[in-house]
């Protein structure tokens, strides 16, 4: 078995994401998320996940769709993405390599990796590959610092990471 | 101590609510369902329960600041955002029992009035996020969640929400403007949450551990967890999560008021490579740092109050000798230079601030003003000057760092080159983004 386990992200061009709306499935999944809250702001946060979920990042196109699905201000949807470090505001590859930069990882050897990964991609945090496969980002504090260093790969948590666990995890991500 | 909190730890299936009817759980909710919730929050303050996400502030004690004449609704919130570097504790819990967070959620609800409880776990934490959707989704098919819960006539039902990346919004308030879809920007106290919370309603927001504590003193007794640890004050079972420079990181359930020595030697199997200590942060990356000759202190509340610093929420970051402490004063202002949300001038200059200049004596640049300037910054950005206390979070390393560590950050400055005059920089900037973290 392969240490990688991750699935590639769906990532949308931008042109597809100009003008969007959502489908079926999307709806019923809307509705879902509203009726956990007393307003329709609330659901603001999920909404943007399912968004990104769905096309990988999240275009001005879809703040505003959104905007309008929760009869919010685009201004105030604009304001909540750009304030939250996660919502991905362009178009990324189709890994997210996140590696932890806090003190616990780097006391166990993050910037090691952090040097590794931008040698062997060839780009530093915050690119993505020209192959669009990887982008790469250094983040804040993960919360498993028990296993560091940490890195996060879309969903998924690699612990106790080592360059050679690394490199193996690199060839596994397709 | 017989684990209580990572009691299921390795044993196969302990997240599914069958492992956990098997060990006795949710016989705890049943007893307090039966009870007054006034004598439910009597008790989990005879317990001498103190909040483990960091402030230490008996739980019991806020649960009583509801108000319970009122006809809103009310509101329990479980902060599950751990953020705080150097905490990794309740993924423990969420990965090991996460049916144990659950029951307490359920009780706690049931002892302020509420009928709604939302969990609000960190966007990282995709996992954790699955793992309790899933035990929601069992412990309604089984009738502990819903309405008329074991026909007792009592509703709760319990929603996720992710977060999206943003230390501040373990902040109480932060997160309550997280949940209603806003910026994770803090609200001024008072009012406090229990008074005028989410969607303006009463609303208490507990730690993750805290309320796993809850349904283990229900079943006990109060007297029971107040036996186990130092004292009433600084009772029950505690988690400790060890990362840094140990052999054994991990986390380790002991009695409240273990000696670091004791987590950090005996369990966590001492410093890496046979090196000597030079320093551990006692509760997180925002309690001031403390030297290796505090290292028998008892790891409770009061003690490390009393050695200057703060137990918060019990991740201890272990530096062997070899650790540069400019450097690690360095990495945890990039930190909350970042995580800043930018409110309050003091705290979103401040920490900026600061950052440049340790980087700028690390570059080899430092003048023997500036640990002046730190200090100063460290003393006009904390207490009570902002609104929430991120300013105190990124003050107190700096004040400790300076205070056990000066010589290190004057030996950067005797060897310092001055810089050319026109790189100084005159304003301070955002120094790793860009405008709005893009």
């Amino acid at each position: 078995m392969t240490l990688a386990r991750t699935r590639p992200l769906t990532v949308a061009p931008p042109d597809t994401l100009a003008d969007v709306s959502f489908d079926e499935a999307m709806e019923a999944r809307i509705e879902e998320i509203l009726a956990k809250y007393p307003t329709r702001q609330a659901a603001l946060l999920p909404l943007l996940w399912l968004c990104q979920d769905r096309w990988g990042w999240i275009s001005p196109g879809v703040m505003r769709a959104v905007a309008a699905r929760l009869d919010l201000a685009p201004a105030h949807v604009a304001g909540v993405v750009t304030f939250y470090t996660m919502y991905q505001t362009t178009p990324p590859g189709k890994y997210l390599l996140q590696v932890c930069t806090t003190l616990s990882c780097q006391l166990c050897g993050t910037s090691g990796l952090a040097e590794h990964l931008r040698e062997k991609l060839g780009i530093g945090f915050g690119e993505t590959t020209p192959d669009g496969r990887f982008t790469l980002l250094d983040v804040q504090c993960l919360g498993a610092c028990g296993e560091a260093p940490v890195i996060q790969v879309n969903n998924d948590y690699y612990t106790g990471m080592t360059p050679e666990k690394l490199d193996e995890l690199l060839d596994g991500l397709q | 101590m017989k684990p209580i909190l990572l009691r299921a730890r390795g044993e196969e299936n302990s997240r599914s609510i069958n492992t956990y009817l098997r060990l006795g759980g949710y016989a705890a909710l049943k007893r307090a369902l039966i009870m007054d919730p006034a004598d439910v929050r009597e008790e989990v303050k005879n317990s001498g329960l103190r909040g483990r996400g960091g402030a230490g502030f008996p739980a019991g004690v806020k649960w009583g600041f509801v108000p319970q004449s009122t006809t809103r609704p009310r509101y329990l919130i479980c902060n599950a955002d751990e953020s705080e570097p150097g905490t990794f504790k309740d993924r423990e819990i969420i990965h090991t029992e996460p049916h144990m967070l659950l029951e307490g959620i359920i009780i706690a609800s049931y002892a302020i009035g509420a009928n709604t409880a939302y969990i609000y776990i960190r966007g990282e934490f995709w996992t954790e996020a699955e793992i309790l959707e899933r035990a929601i989704a069992e412990a309604c098919r089984k009738k502990y969640l819903g309405k008329d819960i074991l026909r007792t006539g009592f509703d709760i039902d319990i929603h996720v929400h992710r977060g999206a990346g943003a230390y501040i919004c373990g902040e109480e308030t932060a997160l309550i403007e997280s949940i209603e879809g806003k910026r994770g920007q803090p609200r001024l106290k008072p009012p406090f949450p229990a008074v005028v919370g989410l969607f303006g309603c009463p609303t208490v927001v507990n730690n993750v551990e805290t309320l796993a504590c809850v349904p283990h003193i229900i079943e006990h007794g109060a007297e029971w967890f107040a036996g186990i640890g130092r004292d009433v004050r600084n009772s029950g079972p505690k988690l400790y999560g060890v990362s840094g420079h140990v052999e054994k990181p991990g986390v380790y359930e002991l009695p409240m008021g273990t000696t670091f020595r004791e987590i950090i030697y005996e369990h966590a199997g001492g410093i890496r490579g046979g090196k000597k200590l030079k320093a551990f942060i006692p509760g997180g990356s925002s309690c001031p740092v403390l030297p290796a000759d505090r290292v028998d202190i008892p790891a409770d509340f009061d003690s490390v109050a009393e050695a200057g610093s703060m137990l918060g929420s019990g991740g201890i970051i272990v530096m062997d000798e070899t650790v540069d402490m400019v450097w690690a004063l360095e990495n945890l202002l990039t930190f909350y230079a970042h995580e800043s949300c930018g409110q309050c001038t003091p705290c979103r200059e401040g920490s900026d601030w600061a950052l440049d200049i340790v980087r700028r004596i690390r570059a080899g640049h430092g003048q023997p003003r500036d640990l002046e300037a730190l200090e100063r910054i460290s003393r006009h950005a904390s207490q009570g000057m902002t609104i929430c206390p991120l300013g105190d979070a990124f003050c107190g390393p700096i004040a400790s760092f300076l205070k056990h560590f000066r010589h290190e950050f004057e030996d950067y400055i005797a060897r310092a080159e001055p810089l050319p005059p026109k790189k100084l920089p005159v304003l301070p900037v955002r120094s790793d983004r860009g405008p709005f973290g893009i």
